[in-house]
């Protein structure tokens, strides 16, 4: 699309002479019309702009402040304590433990994720088309179940006296068992006590909710390579692997970008499935998101120092968006 | 013959790989609806039963009936439906408003605004939901719905357009043309050509931010407080604190929550994609 296409819609600008059709007036409204776009655009401008983007400066603001009971009530007005939330956050351990709890889960969430999802993808390709619907619509449910829900199930499956995965871990032998994890009676482990195996069961809980939706881009992508290229490597004698490494992977090079900015963004934020988990109460297992809400609304509120900890999160989150937006532009002409 | 049986045999494998796949992603959801219609003997077990043999509607009765924290689940249902419902109506307008512009339109600012999209997708609820509960605070809002209904229709927004916008410059635009040569207003034009062959992607962009809205947690869980006005999620991890934990209702409640979601992804799933990675996946 050029500029002409918006000019021959509502005959342009007056301004533009030269232009063999005259300037037309738009009929309905009195709108000249170069101003249309703009008009559409207020409402959702004005959503945005309110809800979104004041509410972000507000947060920056709130970080420098002194926000309390007292101040919510609005009986006192908030008080400017400039960076002192900051230096009360970074001097506490909490703050690092859940930076730390954040960075380590993305890190090894996200990864998870793209290889299986990739994998599944693959798989999904290469099957017949009746298995290949079968297989989509079993990960579709995984896919499906709410985030909180997701929480709920994981917490369930890994109940210590009646969850199914310590009933499959005493199925092992009790010497494999015991070689490996130096205990055969795996009734009553808690596994959702310390923050090193809450992290363990969000993994598995958050790759399980989120490689279908890579599986299915990827297999997505995967349907617009043309077959005659597969064709050729098979001819030169190419496995599957070289496949995969010298056709797949550069032809698809922007899908997995996307993927990976939009799984970092999702597993920076992840609050639901940790909130069911772990609940409020065991803070060495905040994250980022956790830390900042607790903060600010657990009693006595503090909404000034949430509000600092949301700002680190939040900048953590743009710098990888800025990554996501450059690469969205590159690919598309949007 | 044996670069044939060979095939075959990569063909079992293949199809062995995928029924693992499918019984691994099912499995957590299946556990769910089963304890959801076991009898309590069979849930709190260290036994595994693989399936209700004491099949019981007892939980789903009770969560709909008495439920686990006085009030019945239908409330929270009900409440979530107002909330997302209300989310999706006001937010379809916006949407289709700001998607036309984008999509029909080259103006000065145009590609700001849609990186201005991709930027508030980022902004992470977690640092939105402090300035907003002072926001709704101050404006009366606080424990009310139609509070939450705002903050839903923001955090939905900027994907709902960003989706939208492809579904209408996927209309040809020699249509709207046709119909502006033989004299239609712009509204007419709008409302007769473009609206109607919209409306599919209308109703998949919908439904995306009807999921989102049903599923949201954190902004329900600081803007209410006020558990009649609780939606299903906030209602869900409240159960846990009820007298122990009551597996069965606790299943059967997430097993209502997640119903209208999976229904809702069955019919949309292939655009959601589409909408997620636009541009990137082609094909």
């Amino acid at each position: 699309m050029t500029d002409t296409s918006t000019l021959s819609r509502g005959g342009g600008h007056s301004s533009t002479p030269g232009r063999r059709r005259a300037p037309r007036r738009a009929r309905a409204s009195g709108l000249p019309a170069w101003s249309i776009p703009y008009v559409l655009l207020i409402p959702g401008l004005l959503v945005i702009g309110a809800l979104l983007l004041w509410p972000l400066i507000q947060m920056v603001i709130i970080s420098f402040q002194k926000v309390g009971l007292v101040q919510i009530s609005g009986k006192k007005p908030a008080t400017w304590l400039g960076l002192e939330n900051y230096t009360n956050v970074l001097d506490n351990d909490i703050f690092w433990s859940s930076l730390r709890n954040t960075v380590v889960f993305a890190a090894v969430a996200v990864p998870l994720t793209l290889v299986l999802g990739t994998a599944v993808g693959v798989l999904l390709h290469r099957l017949g088309k009746k298995m290949s619907l079968f297989v989509i619509i079993g990960i579709m449910f995984a896919w499906a179940v709410p985030p909180v829900a997701q929480g709920v199930i994981w917490r369930w499956l890994f109940d210590a006296e009646a969850g199914v995965i310590n009933w499959a871990l005493n199925l092992l032998p009790d010497w494999l068992s015991s070689a490996l994890f130096g205990r055969a009676d795996w009734t009553g482990q808690p596994w959702l006590n310390d923050a090193w195996s809450i992290y363990m069961v969000l993994i598995i809980c958050v790759v399980w909710a989120s490689f279908p939706f890579i599986a299915v881009s990827v297999l997505a992508g995967l349907k617009g390579i043309p077959a005659e290229l597969y064709e050729a490597a098979r001819v030169d004698g190419s496995g599957p692997w070289r496949t995969f490494r010298k056709i797949t992977f550069p032809l698809l090079k922007p899908v997995f970008a996307v993927l990976t900015v939009l799984s970092i963004i999702w597993d920076f934020k992840v609050f639901a499935q940790l909130y069911v988990l772990a609940g409020t109460s065991n803070r060495e297992a905040y994250n980022l998101s956790m830390y900042a809400v607790t903060e600010a609304f657990k009693a006595p509120p503090k909404m000034g120092s949430g509000a600092a900890i949301a700002v680190v999160l939040t900048v953590i989150l743009l710098i990888v968006t800025a990554a996501y937006i450059r690469q969205m532009f590159k690919q598309e002409e949007v | 013959m044996r670069p044939l049986a060979r095939r075959r045999l990569g063909k079992a494998a293949l199809n062995t790989a995928g029924v693992l796949v499918f019984l691994v992603a099912i499995f957590p959801v299946y556990w769910m609806v089963s304890t959801a219609f076991k009898a309590n003997d069979q849930i709190f077990t260290t036994d595994f039963i693989p399936f209700p043999t004491h099949f019981t509607f007892e939980h789903i009765t009770r969560v709909l009936t008495e439920g686990v924290a006085e009030h019945s689940i239908w409330l929270y249902m009900r409440n979530s439906a107002i909330v997302a419902l209300g989310t999706v109506v006001i937010g379809a307008v916006f949407a289709l408003l700001s998607a036309t512009a984008v999509a029909r339109f080259r103006f000065k600012g145009r590609t700001a605004f849609l990186a201005l999209l991709l930027v508030a997708q980022m902004i992470p609820a977690e640092a939105l939901v402090i300035p907003l509960f002072l926001g709704v605070k101050r404006l009366g809002l606080y424990d009310q719905l139609l509070g939450l209904i705002v903050t839903q229709v923001a955090l939905t927004l900027p994907f709902g357009i960003w989706m939208l916008r492809t579904f209408v410059a996927a209309v040809p635009k020699s249509l709207e043309e046709a119909a502006w040569i033989d004299g239609a207003s712009r509204f007419t034009t709008f409302w007769k050509v473009l609206f109607p062959l919209v409306a599919p992607g209308l109703v998949a962009t919908s439904i995306f931010s009807f999921i989102t809205a049903w599923n949201e947690l954190i902004m329900a869980l600081y803007l209410i407080s006020d558990p009649t006005k609780y939606t299903m999620p906030v209602a869900l991890q409240y159960f846990f604190g009820q007298k122990g934990t009551d597996w069965g209702a606790i299943m059967a409640s997430s097993t209502m929550m997640t119903i209208p979601v999976v229904i809702f992804f069955l019919v949309v799933q292939r655009r959601m994609v589409s909408g997620l990675v636009a541009g990137a996946v082609k094909g």
